[in-house]
């Protein structure tokens, strides 16, 4: 072919750092976010030991503030989030029919600073002190009036790093979506999961913003004497609620939506059955989308906003109910009349649907403002939100895994190990939160180090122990599936679980580089399934085999996140006391910071001279590749 | 029809039971489920309402799921392709309108009490003013109207609008007395939250602190002491009485230079922290050391015995308060001691 290039193709660690393949990438996002999900789940195991008892001294006051901050931090940003990216980045090319994502070297900047971000987030616990503000970070407990020492920087930072990745990664996601579906996929026929990957790149797009300003603003208070949330120099605490809450509710949404359109695919494929309602589906998600931006305050009802915002706010949230209520039913009645299949991914989902409800109408307790003036800042919140994001967003997370597993690594994981890990992680789960609920009715404030004896907590908290133990047990249970798993023969059929109805399922498990040899032409909602059901066994392809145009490897996001790591370190120990030595001269003149910079300018300097057209992959290899006819 | 009914009639006990199971959950000085006076039973009946209501759907959800699962589980060996339903309007009407009436039946009444309890209380002769100013990590009351401060422990009178303007001195805390009146934050920067309440009959109710706000958030404990209304009058009098120093000159002396450097004892002293006023009287000393003569927990202790741990080492009792461990000899900490816990209050 003319436009043929000699690429240098990498292998080993080369091929991980330099890969823009939207499959690879999803792995790496998985064994990250995998990873900061373990290092979460341990600051949680200690929490829970922390409190077992009453009066306990296993960790000292400041360490529990700075676990429970952690926890938090992690959980959200550096667990939930990228494991969200792994799934959109390993399915959503595959159900379109596309052969990568509209940006693959994005892609890879994408990752690599969430990366960086993540562990320079981490790197605070060995440089003097995490982070202890509270996940929310409100002020003024995070100025430096009252935080002194780098634990809120290591926030402030980390947080902007690894938020240029979620934001771009959104922005990319759009437009993949938007202008790569394969012919024939119109929007009313893009499967649930990609749906619900859409709209959460959308509320990424305009949530995350709003934390990057509020997180600028509060890096100059902290950073170069800026008075954005100091109030002795003018400035407002309650404006950094507003800023971090107008991101904070939407982002709620980013990490369930993702959920939903798990669980629609998983429960529609297990019970044989079409989605119920697909249409009313579609509205809903829009509609969930849409009213999560107008509830933020509901995060604020003792803050002092005063009657008219509150009850504007109480209705607003109650208003969300609708739309999910509606996918509730939904899903309910997709298994109605179908042939339901209970493997591990399918027990993940039924188990999810039940256990979102008792989230969601707790969510709703919450949103009636004078009742919220007792639940707010208690236990029963504490208790309410993992809900909705552990018996949420994590089963959707796990039935997602155990389902798309064969498409991403090309292995089954173990059946019986895996109901295993559902029912200790699930009954671990309901054991551990669902007594919170009632320790915060009973007048425990959350975020406490510590509580007294005799105040009737004890039994309770001992219980919520236990079941986070038993939820430990089931992720060490998932790992180990992970590790025996990987011993077996790479095996999976295109179609392992023999009702697959989207798109990814027509392909080899893993995906070729390629994706698809010819990008298949889609007749209508479910396509493979009405493939199937008119008797063939693949799909009709809309292009004749030709060689197919791919990007090149690129070391330069990783150089450029690096180099972004660099500059926040500069940034954070610009001001201090170093003596007069070299260490001072390149802190106190910003000279590392402007050293990382211009490592991320320059790439972004090559990036944008060196014209790289990619190479081809010539029909040869194709045809030579298990599973493609010629 | 019927049928139905009977159900019904069947589940009603089942959920009466269980009001009846969370209205007796925790201690009545401290759980939201006791409620203790008009605000929080106000409160605690919107919470009524909406778990009743939520209860019925998630039973309503658990038990489709149920049958769902039971009924139309895969056989082995069944290849059969059900038949593929696109949706059905009418059902989807049902779970469309059904939320939305469920949804008034909870907003009306929760709009209603949210500008109920929005009342502005501030300028009524018949309430008792209070501001309270949170610290790290103590409370600070004071009664505008009646020249007292206090700290620790708020004294109030029963059946009587309390009316509260809470702000902080530091960071957020959220002032919270759960079995009296939901939280209200405590801002910064001269923005100043209202809330009233009244407390129904005499007792001692447990207040905290609902806001991170450093590392001894958990032990940012208060009291609420409900007194009848002469009580209150005598208590307001004898806040405002002299105090006398201790006898021994030495201890006198040191109290002086040592102590009333930052509190205030009576007529003597500065009110930068803790008012120590009738302080042998109080509940509990720094919010967490429980004064009671039949010790039953790490934590409890007579008055006396308890002044003398907090003053020996505050950071082990309270971390990152900002009282420092003061330069005393041990005699002169257990007399210390001895002349506070000997400062009662009579009335």
């Amino acid at each position: 072919m003319a436009h043929a290039h000699a690429v240098k193709r990498y292998s080993g660690l080369m091929d991980w750092l330099t890969t823009v393949d939207h499959k690879k990438i999803g792995i790496l996002y998985l064994i990250s976010g995998g990873f900061f999900f373990l290092v979460g789940g341990l600051e949680a195991l200690l929490i829970r030991i922390q409190l077992w008892k009453p009066l306990n001294d296993f960790v000292a006051a400041h360490t529990y503030n700075e676990l429970l901050t952690m926890h938090g931090t992690t959980m959200i940003f550096l667990a939930a989030m990228p494991i969200i990216f792994a799934l959109m980045n390993a399915i959503v090319p595959l159900q379109i029919g596309a052969r990568d994502v509209a940006f693959p070297f994005v892609n890879a900047i994408g990752f690599w600073t969430f990366f960086a971000g993540g562990v320079l987030l981490n790197v605070s616990w060995f440089a003097g002190g995490a982070p202890d503000a509270g996940w929310t970070s409100y002020a003024p407990l995070a100025t430096p009036t009252f935080s002194g020492g780098h634990g809120v920087d290591y926030y402030v930072i980390g947080l902007q790093i690894a938020g240029i990745g979620t934001l771009v990664g959104g922005i990319n996601f759009l437009v993949t979506i938007i202008n790569m579906r394969a012919p024939g996929m119109s929007f009313m026929r893009m499967p649930m999961f990609t749906w619900t990957a859409f709209i959460t790149s959308a509320l990424i797009l305009f949530a995350f913003p709003a934390l990057t300003v509020g997180l600028v603003a509060m890096m100059f208070d902290r950073l170069f004497g800026g008075n954005f949330f100091e109030p002795t120099n003018g400035g407002n605490a309650v404006l950094w609620e507003h800023i971090f809450w107008i991101f904070g509710h939407p982002e709620v949404y980013i990490l369930i939506l993702p959920a939903f359109g798990v669980i629609s695919e998983v429960i529609s494929t297990f019970s044989r059955k079409r989605l119920f309602g697909y249409s009313s589906m579609v509205f809903a998600t829009v509609l969930i989308g849409f009213l999560g931006f107008m509830v933020w305050a509901h995060h604020m009802f003792t803050t002092g906003l005063g009657p008219v915002a509150n009850a504007l706010f109480s209705i607003a949230t109650m208003l969300i109910a609708v739309p999910t209520g509606i996918k509730i039913f939904n899903w309910l009645f997709t298994m109605w009349g179908g042939s339901i299949r209970f493997t591990t991914a399918n027990l993940f989902a039924v188990g999810f649907v039940p256990t979102f409800v008792m989230g969601g109408v707790t969510g709703v307790m919450l949103a009636a403002a004078p009742a919220d003036f007792q639940y707010h800042d208690s236990y029963f919140v504490v208790a309410h939100f993992h809900y909705v994001i552990v018996g949420g967003l994590i089963l959707g997370l796990f039935s997602g895994l155990y389902y798309w597993w064969p498409k991403m690594f090309g292995r089954m994981l173990n059946e019986g190990l895996g109901k295993l890990c559902f029912w200790t992680f699930f009954l671990g789960f309901h054991l551990t939160f669902f007594v919170q609920h009632f320790l915060g009715l009973m007048g425990m404030p959350r975020r406490v180090w510590t509580y007294l004896d005799g105040l009737g907590f004890n039994n309770l908290n001992m219980i919520s122990t236990v079941g986070a133990f038993l939820m430990g047990v089931g992720t060490i249970v998932f790992l180990l599936n992970i590790v025996i798993t990987s011993f077996k023969p790479r095996d999976a059929a295109n179609d392992p679980w023999e009702d697959g109805r989207t798109l990814e399922w027509t392909i080899p498990s893993p995906a070729p580089e390629y994706n698809f040899a010819q990008t298949p032409l889609v007749r209508g909602y479910d396509a493979f399934w009405k493939e199937k059901m008119e008797g063939k066994k693949e799909m009709l392809p809309a292009e004749p085999l030709g060689s197919i145009h791919m990007p090149s490897p690129s070391i330069l996001p990783f150089v450029m996140a690096i180099g972004l790591f660099i500059a926040g370190l500069g940034f954070m120990y610009g001001k201090g006391d170093y003596g007069d030595g070299f260490k001072a001269f390149l802190f106190n003149n910003h000279i590392v910071a402007i050293l990382g910079m211009a490592i991320t300018l320059f790439c972004m300097f090559l990036r944008s001279v060196y014209d790289d057209h990619g190479f081809h992959i010539e029909v040869d290899e194709i045809t030579g590749d298990k599973g493609v006819k010629a | 029809m019927m049928n139905r009914w009977h159900v019904l009639k069947r589940l009603l006990p089942l959920l009466a039971g269980m009001v009846l199971l969370l209205s007796a959950c925790g201690r009545a000085d401290l759980s939201t489920l006791r409620p203790q006076g008009p605000v929080a039973e106000e409160q605690f009946g919107l919470m009524k309402l909406t778990i009743t209501i939520m209860v019925v759907v998630v039973l309503i959800v658990f038990v489709i799921a149920g049958y769902v699962i039971i009924r139309y589980r895969r056989r082995p060996g069944d290849k059969s392709i059900p038949v593929q339903v696109e949706g059905n309007h009418k059902l989807e009407i049902i779970w469309t309108v059904i939320p939305i009436i469920l949804l008034i039946i909870v907003g009306i009444p929760t709009v209603n009490s949210v500008f109920g309890l929005a009342k502005d209380y501030t300028k009524d002769p018949n309430a008792v003013q209070i501001n309270v100013t949170a610290h790290q990590y103590w409370w600070e009351f004071e009664y505008p109207n009646l020249g007292v401060k206090t700290a620790q422990e708020l004294l109030i009178p029963e059946g009587t609008i309390i009316s509260v303007e809470a702000k902080t001195a530091d960071v957020l805390h959220s002032f919270w007395i759960p079995s009296l009146a939901g939280k209200v934050d405590t801002n910064p920067g001269g923005n100043v939250n209202r809330m009233y309440f009244k407390a129904d009959h005499t007792g001692v109710f447990l207040g905290k602190c609902a806001e991170l706000c450093g590392p001894s958030h958990s032990l940012m404990d208060f009291k609420v002491k409900v007194v009848d209304k002469a009580s209150f009058d005598r208590w307001v009098a004898a806040m405002k009485n002299p105090v006398a120093l201790p006898e021994d000159q030495e201890i006198a002396t040191v109290l002086n230079k040592q102590c009333l450097t930052c509190h205030a004892i009576g007529d003597k002293g500065v009110q930068l922290y803790p008012n120590l006023t009738g302080i042998g009287s109080r509940e509990s000393v720094g919010g967490k050391l429980i004064n009671t003569d039949q010790p039953e927990y790490a934590n409890e202790g007579s008055v006396e015995e308890n002044l003398k741990t907090w003053i020996k080492d505050p950071q082990a009792v309270k971390p990152g308060t900002l009282m420092p461990k003061v330069d005393l000899t041990d005699q002169q900490i257990d007399a210390i001691a001895k002349y506070l816990a000997g400062l009662k209050l009579d009335y």
